[in-house]
């Protein structure tokens, strides 16, 4: 099977955001870049399903060159090969540019596909829309937010969690499938994967590589403004025995918040 | 006019789906426009008449058999004939699990971008301007479309359901030809996990637990809560989520579900930074935890410095004092 795996650069989950409010975008000095926890479960599963069902793992990523660092990840945790689609524009919180840009590099570079993974969402831009917008650009099913995968031949079966549920649901290959929390529990790179992802070239496609122009990926979102959330006020805390608390918290939340 | 599409689970209309079509006859209004609204699926009688109380000018019914399941492919390839032919300026989705994984492939179908996950809508200047999230709530941004119709998908529980009123709109039913080849992926069926039918996302309440629990039979403490609290359901940090304790479709933060309930219980959770984005946006936040430092207790409006294991079994008392009066 040729399995291809979409990540992404993200900012580690327990940054603090800061904005660069003159430029509407997030300041990004001291904060320590990841690999997207969610893709991380994406390039687990497809390095099981090449252990299982043998075939390539292919790792793609759209970005500037410091998303070098996270191939190179990918590739110590054991994929066999990494290409860089270079682009240099700021986030755009457009998921349907990002999609234009991964549909066209497919068709024009790696048209072998069989399975195509992604990681539900990036941290971050929150979107989760790249991957369904790819499965309709190529015209392939689509199954999101799946904790369970199993593939035979030319079929699948997932679980997509759905709320307060699981939906069980068969598509055929090629598709599109992205990854939950629970799909499985990602590998750390072993020192010697680490030493071969160093010998590891990877190569670096443009847009023109891609027959692509800048005009054909032009965001249709205008960022006008990016703020910090409305500051929360600490409110009362009060330290009393047990019985006294739970009488003055459930008093609070029925007289005065009224919530129940 | 501006349509909305209303998600049927169970033969039910969801909720969240009203409260979209509650934001865009609001929005509707201030651009002098109309509400429609669109059901798609397969034995939908009855559940057009509903939606008409939420204010939609008009309900298109879209039936085929072969949508009796939901598949992205399926559906948005009926809504796709309904955006070509009425034209819409604007179409909402309430971003339920459904709402994400249908809006984007029907975007990428219109060849036009989508705004994710929104928690404002506003008219300006003839058109629709969005405030939503990034960084699961560390960060909010205001999006203009350049491209038509505006797409977004609305987050649950943010935007107030209208009072439902008269019945003015009317039903039209709409014919769906649909070739069998392109239902792609559709959901065969649905599994659910016993007694969990209120998801984080959806509850009014979430009483979360965290690394305080000490241990996974703990959590039965805060199911108790939840059978007490109607439209309640069980959350819980990471910690707790990655120690096994809990499935992490119970996971609140980051890396887990954004809640936006009326109240927020946490307990035992100390209150990372990852997890916060992911509550702050509730509406009352409760905390109880032993330690005085924790950062939950900067973003609570009530806390209790205590033993959780102490407070809860009072807590149940008095609960039981309010649901009796």
């Amino acid at each position: 099977m040729n399995i291809f795996v979409f990540v992404k650069r993200v900012p580690d989950t327990e940054s603090k955001i800061r904005i660069n409010h003159e430029m509407g975008t997030i300041v990004e000095e001291g904060l320590s870049f990841v690999l997207n926890p969610y893709d991380e479960y994406a390039v687990e599963e497809a390095l099981r399903l090449r252990e299982t069902g043998g075939g390539k793992v292919t790792v793609l990523s759209v970005g500037a060159d410091e998303s070098l660092v996270i191939l190179k990840k990918c590739l110590a945790m054991g994929a066999d090969e990494a290409f860089l689609l270079k682009d240099n524009t700021p986030e755009t919180y457009d998921g349907l540019r990002m999609a234009k840009i991964i549909a066209r590099a497919l068709e024009k570079k790696f048209l072998d596909y069989s399975l195509l993974l992604f990681g539900k969402q990036s941290v971050g831009a929150d979107n989760a829309q790249v991957p369904s917008m790819v499965a309709e650009l190529l015209g392939l099913p689509q199954v999101n937010v799946v904790t369970k995968l199993e593939i035979e031949g030319t079929k699948g079966t997932a679980h997509r969690e759905i709320e307060g549920a699981l939906e069980k649901v068969s598509f055929s290959l090629p598709a599109v499938i992205s990854a939950q929390k629970g799909l499985n529990e990602p590998r750390y790179e072993t020192l010697k994967g680490i030493m071969m992802a160093k010998k590891k070239e990877i190569p670096i496609l443009a847009f023109e590589d891609l027959g692509l122009k800048e005009e054909d990926v032009v965001p249709l979102l205008e960022l006008a403004k990016m703020e910090s959330p409305p500051p929360r006020k600490a409110g009362k805390v009060i330290e009393e025995e047990p019985e006294e608390a739970a009488k003055k918290m459930v008093e609070y939340l029925h007289n005065e918040a009224k919530v129940i | 006019m501006i349509l909305i599409f209303i998600e049927v689970r169970d033969g039910k209309v969801k909720k969240s789906s009203l409260e979209a079509l509650s934001e865009g006859k609001r929005r509707a209004d201030d651009l002098n426009t109309e509400a429609n609204a669109v059901l798609i699926g397969y034995n939908l009688e009855g559940l057009a008449s509903e939606v008409l109380l939420y204010g939609a000018s008009k309900v298109y019914v879209m039936e085929n058999s072969l949508l009796s399941h939901y598949s992205a492919a399926g559906f948005s390839q009926a809504l796709f004939s309904l955006v070509e032919e009425i034209k819409p300026e604007g179409i909402f989705f309430s971003a339920s699990s459904m709402g994400k994984d249908l809006a984007p492939r029907l975007a990428a179908k219109l060849g036009v971008s989508l705004a994710s996950d929104c928690t404002r809508t506003i008219a300006k200047d003839g058109k629709l301007e969005v405030v939503r999230p990034i960084f699961a709530g560390k960060a909010y941004i205001t999006l203009n479309f350049k491209s038509s119709p505006m797409m977004a998908t609305l987050r649950p529980n943010v935007f107030p359901l209208a009072e439902p009123g008269e019945k003015k709109g009317e039903v039209v039913r709409k014919d769906v030809v649909i070739p069998e080849d392109q239902v792609k992926a559709p959901a065969l069926e649905i599994l659910r996990e016993e007694g969990s039918e209120i998801d984080v996302t959806e509850a009014e309440i979430v009483i979360s637990g965290g690394r305080g629990m000490k241990g996974p039979e703990n959590f039965d403490l805060l199911r108790d809560l939840v059978s007490l609290l109607p439209h309640s359901a069980v959350g819980a940090s990471r910690s707790a989520v990655d120690a096994g304790w809990i499935d992490h479709q119970h996971q609140v933060g980051q890396t887990g579900k954004t809640v936006s309930p009326s109240l927020y219980i946490a307990f035992g959770i100390s209150g990372a930074i990852q997890h916060l984005a992911g509550m702050s946006s509730s509406k009352f936040i409760v905390a109880v935890n032993k330690d005085s430092e924790a950062s939950i207790f900067k973003v609570a409006d009530f806390g209790v410095i205590g033993d959780l294991f102490q407070v809860i079994p009072y807590l149940k008392e008095e609960l039981k004092k309010i649901a009796s009066e």
